[in-house]
C-alpha cells in the first residue's frame, strides 16, 4: 500500500513538472514571438486653413510594436522601432515619455485649439514604472540621454525646475498608476529649437526623410514660419477592444502654421510647394496608410476656399468636440498622384470668418520695480451657458518668491473658492514652487487668478551670461474637460485618423483640451558684474590706507623743525653774503 | 644732548616696530594666506605608481607533463616524484577521443596545460603528427626514438623541453602576443607590417562589448527582407558569447534600417555583368551608413557593427573584389576596430514575372558563419599556424577551444595591466604638473584601489592564477578610468594665475611697498653705523 502511494506521488510529481516545462516552454516561446511581435507604422499629414489666412500643417508619424518593454524579458531586435528609444525605455524603465520641442506661441484666440497643445521652449514628462527605486537619479540620467539623442539642452533639467504635478499629467496609455511619486515634468522655456533638433527628430522615422511626407519637412522652410512644435509620445496602448495585451505605441507629431504675410507675400494662396518647396511622389513604402486630410468644416460648398485636385473621398472625424469633415487623400493608391505623378496641393481664399475656441488663457506679470511684482493669470470660458471645471498648475522658480496668503481666484467680479489645491512651497536652490488648483469656470466669464512675489537676490554666479534679458517662467498649464457639442467616440482602438486619437476619451460628453499660457519674462534685480573686483580693490584701498597711516605712526619718529625763513629774509641773507657781512 | 638721546630711543622704536610688523606679516600673515588660499589635494601613493611606471612583469603557466605507460622505463619511473604515470586510453581509436576521456579525467584549472607524452609506437595519432592540441587544455606528445633506453629522467626531460615550450607558445603565451597586446602603450620596433596590422584589428580590452547587427535595405520599394536574427543569435552567437563570459560582457541588439546606401557607387563590369565594389574603395563605403547607425544610448562600451547589406535592385548583384581583381568568395569584408560588412545579393529571388516588392527570407546560417569568423577575428581570437608537426583539433560546437580562451584571457590581462598603468601614471603626472587641481578624496581613493589592483595582478600573473589575474586587471581599469575621468578634476583648473594676481595687487602692494623700504633703510643705516665705528676706530 505504502509503496503504491510513493508511486502515485512520483507520479503526481512528474506531472507537475512536465507541467511546469510545459508552462516554461510556452512562456518562452511568447516571449521570442513578442521580441520580434507585429509592428506597424501610419504617417498622416491635416493642414487645417485658419481664419487669420495663415496656415496649419500638422504631421503625424505613428509605429506600433506589440511588444512589452515592462516586463523582464529584454528586448533586443529592432524593425521598425527606433532602436535609440527603445534601449532608453527599457534602460530607465519608462512607462510614458513625453517630449516637445516648440519655437513660438500657439495663438489660441486666432487659431483655435490645436492637435497636440504644447508651451515655447522645451517640454519633457515622464512615468516610471513602479519598479523604480532611485526616481530622481533615473530623472537626471534619462534627461542626460535624451539631450543627447535630440541635441537640446535638456542636461539643463535638475530639481530646480523639476515638479511631481498631483493631478495634472495622468497617464495617456493604459495602466492606471496614480501614485505621482513616478512622475517628473519639467519644462524649458528658454530653450531655441532648430534644425540640429530636427534632423535627429527625422533619424527616428523609419523611412528617414527619404519617402513618404518625411520629404516635405524641409528646416529652412519649417523654420520660416510662425510656429513649430515637434514632439515624441511614448505610451503603452491596447492591441484590441479587450485590451489583453499591450503594445507599445511611439507617435512623432509635428505642428507647424505658416504665416500669411510673410511666408505667402499676403496672398491667401497655398500649396504643398510654397510651404514646403517640396512636392509629393510616394508614400513611404513601409507605412500601412498614409493620408493627407485637408479640413473642409467651414467650406462645405467650396464658398470660401477652393482645393485643387478635388477629392472624392471625404471622412468626418470628431476632433476637440467638433465634428469635422476632411477631403482626404490616400498616397499609398496611386490614382492620387495624377499624370504628373507628383502631388502639390492647392487651396486659394476667398473670405474668412471666426470661431471663437471655448477655452483659453494668458498671463502677464503687473506690478514695477525690482522688488515685487504679481503674477496674472487669465482663464476665459466662451461657453455661452455652461460651467466647466479646470485644473490649473504652475511651476515657479524659486528665485520669484510666491506669498501664497495673496492668492485670489476672481470670476465675474466675485471671488470664486477652488475646490483643490496643492501647493508646495519651493526650496531655494533646490526645488521650484507647484501651485496645482481645481477652478470651476462660470459659463462665458473670466477667471483671474493673482498671486504675488519678491523678487530674490542670486548670487553672482547664478546669473545667465545675458541677465539684463530676463529669467524665464514657465507656462501654466490649463487641462480641462470641455463639453462637446457632439458626441465623442471612446472606443479607443478603432480605425480613427490619428490626430483625433492622441488624447484618450473617456466619456461622449465632454473632450480633453490642455491649454499653455504664454511663458513670462521676469526681470530680476541684476547686480554690476564687475562688482566683486570693485569690492576687493575698495576694500584693500581701505585696508591699505588704514594699515599705511598705523605703519607711519609706527615706524617713523617725529620732531620740531624749525621753520624755514621767508623769501625777503633769505633775499637779505643773500646780499649780506655778497657784502662779507654775517647773515640774519 | 636731550633731544638728540630722545631723537635716538625713538628712531631705534620706529625700527623695533618696523622688524615686528615685517615678522608678524611673515610669520602669521603669509602662513595664513597660503592655508587659505590653497587647493584640496588628497595623499597619492606616489611611489608606488611611479614604482609601476618602470613595471617588469612576469608570466609565469603550470604545465603539467604526464608520462603514459611505456614512455618511462621502471628506473626512470623511479625517480618520477609522484606516481603521475598512467595508462593511456587502450581502446581510443582516435586523438578527439582521447582527449574526451583525458579531460574527464582531470580538470586543469584556467591558464594550465596539461601534456600528455605518449610512446612513439602509440596508433593514436597518424604517422606525421608529433603534438595534437586537443580543445581543452591538453596536449598530446610523441616521445622521440632515440630516448628509449638508457637515459637518466633528467636528460629525458631536456630533451623534451623545447617541444614543450612550442606546446606552450601554441596553446598560451608567445612573445609576439604579448607584444601585440602591448603595441598601443609601447612604442615597437617597425618589424613585421602584417604582425601590426593583426595587432590593431581586435578591439581594444573593456569591460564590456554592444554587438548590433544591422540589416540594411536601401530599396524597401523592391525587396521586404525577412530575417530570424533572434534565433541566429541563440543557434550561432551565443554559445562562443556563454564561453567568452570570463572576458567581458556583451550584449546584442540587431535593427533594420531602411534607405540606408553605402558611400560609393559601384561600377558596372559588363564582362562579369555585375556591379564591382574594388577593394580600395571600400574605405569610403561606412563613412555615410554610420551616421544612420546610431551609437548606444544606454551605455559607452565599444559597439562592434555587423552590417548585412541588400543591394537595390538596380545595383544588383553586387561583388566585392580585392586586390587582384578577384570576387570575394564570403562577399564580406571587416573594417578594423569597427566591425563587419556583408553584401546578400537577393536578384536570384526575382524569377522571371517578379511582383515588386519580393518577400526574401535570408539564409541565416550563411551569413551568420561569416559574421561568427568576423567575431572571432574582432575579438582577438587568433589562429596562427601551428608549427610544423602539430595537428590542432576542431572546432567544437562552442566555436572556441578552452586553450584559446586561455590565450586570449593572458593577452587580455597583459593589456588590461598595461592600460590601467598608463592611465594611472599619466593621471599622476597631470596632477604633478597642475597644482590647481583638486584631489577629492574619492579620487585619492580610486587611485589607490587601482594600485592595489595592479599589484595584485601581477603578482596573480607571476603566481600563474590567470582568471584572479585578469579580474583583478579589470578592477583596475575601471578604477583608473573612474578616477581619470572625474569631473571634479576640471573645477579649478581654468583660474588662471594672472587673474589671481590681479585680485592681490591691490592688498599686497600698499602692504609690502613700506615693509620693504623701512627694511632696506634699517640694513642702509646699520651698514652706515658700522662704517662710522669702522673710521672712528681708524
Amino acid at each position: 500500500m505504502a509503496e503504491q502511494k510513493f508511486s502515485l506521488s512520483v507520479c503526481v510529481c512528474v506531472c507537475v513538472c512536465v507541467c511546469v516545462c510545459m508552462c516554461v516552454c510556452v512562456w518562452a516561446v511568447r516571449a521570442m514571438m513578442c521580441g520580434c511581435g507585429r509592428d506597424d507604422f501610419q504617417e498622416e499629414l491635416v493642414i487645417r486653413p485658419l481664419h487669420s489666412g495663415d496656415i496649419y500643417a500638422s504631421f503625424q508619424f505613428r509605429t506600433v510594436w506589440e511588444t512589452d518593454f515592462m516586463r523582464g524579458n529584454k528586448v533586443s531586435h529592432y524593425r521598425l522601432f527606433p532602436k535609440s528609444l527603445g534601449q532608453v525605455i527599457s534602460k530607465f524603465s519608462v512607462r510614458e515619455l513625453h517630449i516637445s520641442f516648440t519655437q513660438g506661441y500657439w495663438r489660441t484666440m486666432q487659431w483655435g485649439q490645436p492637435f497636440q497643445p504644447s508651451p515655447p521652449g522645451a517640454e519633457l514628462w515622464v512615468w516610471f514604472q513602479d519598479s523604480v527605486t532611485d526616481v530622481d537619479g533615473t530623472w537626471k540620467e534619462l534627461t542626460n540621454v535624451l539631450s543627447g539623442i535630440f541635441c537640446a539642452s535638456l542636461n539643463f533639467i535638475d530639481s530646480t525646475n523639476t515638479v511631481q504635478p498631483s493631478a495634472s499629467f495622468k497617464p495617456l496609455g493604459i495602466g492606471n498608476e496614480t501614485d505621482h511619486r513616478f512622475l517628473r515634468y519639467a519644462t524649458l522655456p528658454r530653450e531655441i529649437v532648430c534644425t540640429e533638433n530636427l534632423t535627429p527628430w527625422k533619424k527616428l522615422l523609419p523611412c528617414g526623410s527619404k519617402a513618404g511626407l518625411a520629404v516635405l519637412l524641409k528646416s529652412e522652410k519649417l523654420f520660416h514660419s510662425s510656429f513649430h512644435s515637434q514632439a515624441v509620445h511614448i505610451r503603452p496602448v491596447c492591441q484590441d477592444w479587450q485590451c489583453k495585451t499591450t503594445s507599445w505605441e511611439l507617435r512623432q507629431t509635428l505642428n507647424v502654421v505658416f504665416d500669411l504675410h510673410n511666408s505667402a507675400q499676403g496672398k491667401r494662396e497655398w500649396s504643398l510647394f510654397k510651404m514646403f518647396s517640396r512636392t509629393l511622389t510616394e508614400a513611404c513604402p513601409l507605412a500601412s496608410s498614409s493620408k493627407i486630410y485637408i479640413d473642409i468644416t467651414d467650406n462645405p460648398q467650396g464658398e470660401q476656399f477652393e482645393v485643387s485636385p478635388a477629392t472624392p473621398l471625404l471622412s468626418q472625424a470628431v476632433v476637440l468636440g467638433d465634428r469635422r469633415t476632411f477631403s482626404v487623400y490616400d498616397l499609398t493608391q496611386q490614382i492620387t498622384f495624377g499624370t504628373v505623378r507628383s502631388l502639390n496641393l492647392l487651396i486659394r481664399w476667398k473670405s474668412s470668418d471666426m470661431l471663437r475656441p471655448l477655452l483659453h488663457a494668458e498671463r502677464y506679470v503687473a506690478g514695477y520695480g525690482l522688488q515685487t511684482g504679481e503674477i496674472h493669470t487669465l482663464m476665459y470660458n466662451n461657453h455661452p451657458y455652461r460651467s466647466f471645471p479646470v485644473l490649473l498648475l504652475d511651476s515657479v522658480p524659486w528665485y520669484l518668491r510666491l506669498y501664497i496668503h495673496t492668492l485670489t481666484v476672481t470670476s465675474k467680479g466675485k471671488d470664486n473658492k477652488p475646490s483643490y489645491i496643492h501647493y508646495q512651497p519651493s526650496k531655494d536652490r533646490l526645488r521650484p514652487h507647484l501651485l496645482e488648483m481645481l477652478v470651476q469656470l462660470p459659463p462665458n466669464s473670466v477667471t483671474e487668478v493673482t498671486v504675488q512675489f519678491e523678487r530674490a537676490l542670486l548670487k553672482w554666479t547664478e546669473y545667465t551670461p545675458d541677465p539684463n534679458h530676463g529669467f524665464y517662467v514657465g507656462s501654466s498649464v490649463i487641462s480641462s474637460l470641455v463639453p462637446s457639442i457632439v458626441a465623442m467616440d471612446t472606443n479607443s482602438t478603432r480605425e480613427r485618423p490619428l490626430f483625433s486619437s492622441f488624447f484618450p476619451c473617456k466619456e461622449e460628453s465632454s473632450y480633453f483640451v490642455r491649454v499653455y499660457t504664454e511663458p513670462l519674462l521676469v526681470n530680476l534685480p541684476t547686480p554690476d558684474f564687475s562688482m566683486p573686483y570693485n569690492v576687493i580693490c575698495l576694500t584693500c584701498t581701505v585696508v591699505a590706507v588704514g594699515y599705511g597711516s598705523l605703519y607711519n605712526l609706527l615706524t617713523r619718529s617725529f620732531q620740531i623743525e624749525e621753520p624755514s625763513p621767508g623769501l625777503a629774509k633769505r633775499i637779505a641773507n643773500i646780499i649780506r653774503k655778497m657784502r662779507g657781512v654775517p647773515p640774519l | 644732548m636731550l633731544t638728540a638721546s630722545c631723537c635716538y630711543t625713538d628712531r631705534r622704536r620706529g625700527q623695533l616696530a618696523a622688524l615686528s610688523i615685517a615678522a608678524v606679516v611673515i610669520i602669521v600673515g603669509v602662513p595664513l594666506w597660503w592655508r587659505t588660499t590653497e587647493t584640496y589635494r588628497a595623499w597619492l601613493p606616489v611611489n608606488q605608481i611611479n614604482e609601476l611606471a618602470n613595471l617588469q612583469l612576469q608570466l609565469s603557466a603550470d604545465v603539467e607533463v604526464v608520462f603514459a605507460r611505456g614512455t618511462v622505463t621502471p628506473e626512470q619511473q623511479k625517480k618520477v616524484p609522484t606516481q603521475v604515470v598512467i595508462s593511456l586510453c587502450l581502446f581510443c581509436s582516435s586523438p578527439l577521443e582521447a582527449d574526451l576521456s583525458l579531460h574527464t579525467l582531470s580538470e586543469s584549472p584556467c591558464g594550465s596545460l596539461v601534456v600528455y607524452v605518449i610512446p612513439e609506437s602509440s596508433t593514436l595519432l597518424p604517422e606525421d603528427v608529433d603534438v595534437y592540441i586537443g580543445q581543452r587544455r591538453t596536449a598530446l606528445l610523441r616521445i622521440g626514438a632515440q630516448m628509449r633506453v638508457g637515459r637518466t629522467l633528467e636528460q629525458l626531460l631536456a630533451h623534451l623541453e623545447p617541444r614543450i615550450k612550442q606546446v606552450l607558445q601554441v596553446m598560451s603565451f608567445s612573445h609576439t602576443d604579448i607584444t601585440a597586446a602591448l603595441s598601443d602603450r609601447v612604442r615597437l620596433s617597425p618589424g613585421n607590417k602584417e604582425s601590426i596590422a593583426d595587432s590593431m584589428r581586435a578591439f581594444k580590452s573593456s569591460p564590456g562589448y554592444e554587438i548590433t547587427f544591422s540589416l540594411l535595405n536601401p530599396d524597401p520599394k523592391s525587396h521586404r527582407v525577412h530575417w530570424d536574427i533572434e534565433g541566429a543569435v541563440q543557434t550561432y552567437i551565443q554559445p562562443l558569447l556563454t564561453k567568452l563570459a570570463p572576458l567581458a560582457n556583451f550584449s546584442i541588439d540587431s535593427q533594420t534600417l531602411y534607405y540606408a546606401m553605402l558611400g560609393v557607387n559601384p561600377r558596372y563590369d559588363s564582362s562579369r555583368s555585375a556591379y564591382t565594389l574594388n577593394s580600395d574603395s571600400l574605405a569610403h563605403v561606412i563613412n555615410p551608413v554610420e551616421a544612420r547607425l546610431g551609437s548606444n544610448a544606454a551605455s559607452s562600451n565599444p559597439v562592434l557593427n555587423f552590417l548585412l547589406y541588400v543591394p537595390d535592385a538596380h545595383h544588383s548583384p553586387l561583388h566585392i573584389h580585392d586586390h587582384k581583381k578577384q570576387e570575394v568568395l564570403s562577399n564580406a569584408f571587416h573594417s578594423p576596430r569597427w566591425g563587419g560588412i556583408m553584401v546578400y545579393n537577393v536578384n536570384g529571388f526575382y524569377g522571371p514575372e517578379a511582383v515588386f516588392p519580393v518577400d526574401i527570407n535570408i539564409n541565416m546560417a550563411k551569413v551568420m558563419g561569416v559574421f561568427l569568423a568576423q567575431l572571432r577575428l574582432l575579438l582577438g581570437v587568433q589562429s596562427s599556424a601551428p608549427p610544423p608537426g602539430f595537428l590542432v583539433a576542431p572546432c567544437s560546437s562552442t566555436g572556441l577551444a578552452d586553450w584559446e580562451l586561455d590565450r586570449l584571457m593572458w593577452s587580455r590581462t597583459v593589456e588590461n595591466v598595461a592600460t590601467a598603468t598608463t592611465t594611472i601614471t599619466s593621471l599622476a603626472q597631470l596632477l604633478d604638473q597642475i597644482g590647481n587641481i583638486v584631489i577629492n578624496d574619492n579620487i585619492a581613493q580610486q587611485v589607490s584601489s587601482a594600485v592595489t589592483s595592479l599589484q595584485l595582478a601581477v603578482a596573480e600573473l607571476e603566481a600563474g592564477n590567470l582568471g584572479f589575474a585578469l579580474q583583478y586587471s579589470k578592477e583596475a581599469i575601471l578604477a583608473s578610468e573612474r578616477a581619470f575621468f572625474d569631473p571634479s578634476l576640471l573645477h579649478l583648473l581654468y583660474f588662471p594665475d594672472d587673474q589671481k594676481f590681479a585680485i592681490y595687487i591691490p592688498l599686497f602692494l600698499p602692504m609690502c611697498v613700506p615693509i620693504l623700504l623701512s627694511l632696506l633703510k634699517i640694513v642702509s643705516e646699520a651698514r652706515q653705523k658700522r662704517r662710522e665705528r669702522q673710521a672712528k676706530k681708524d
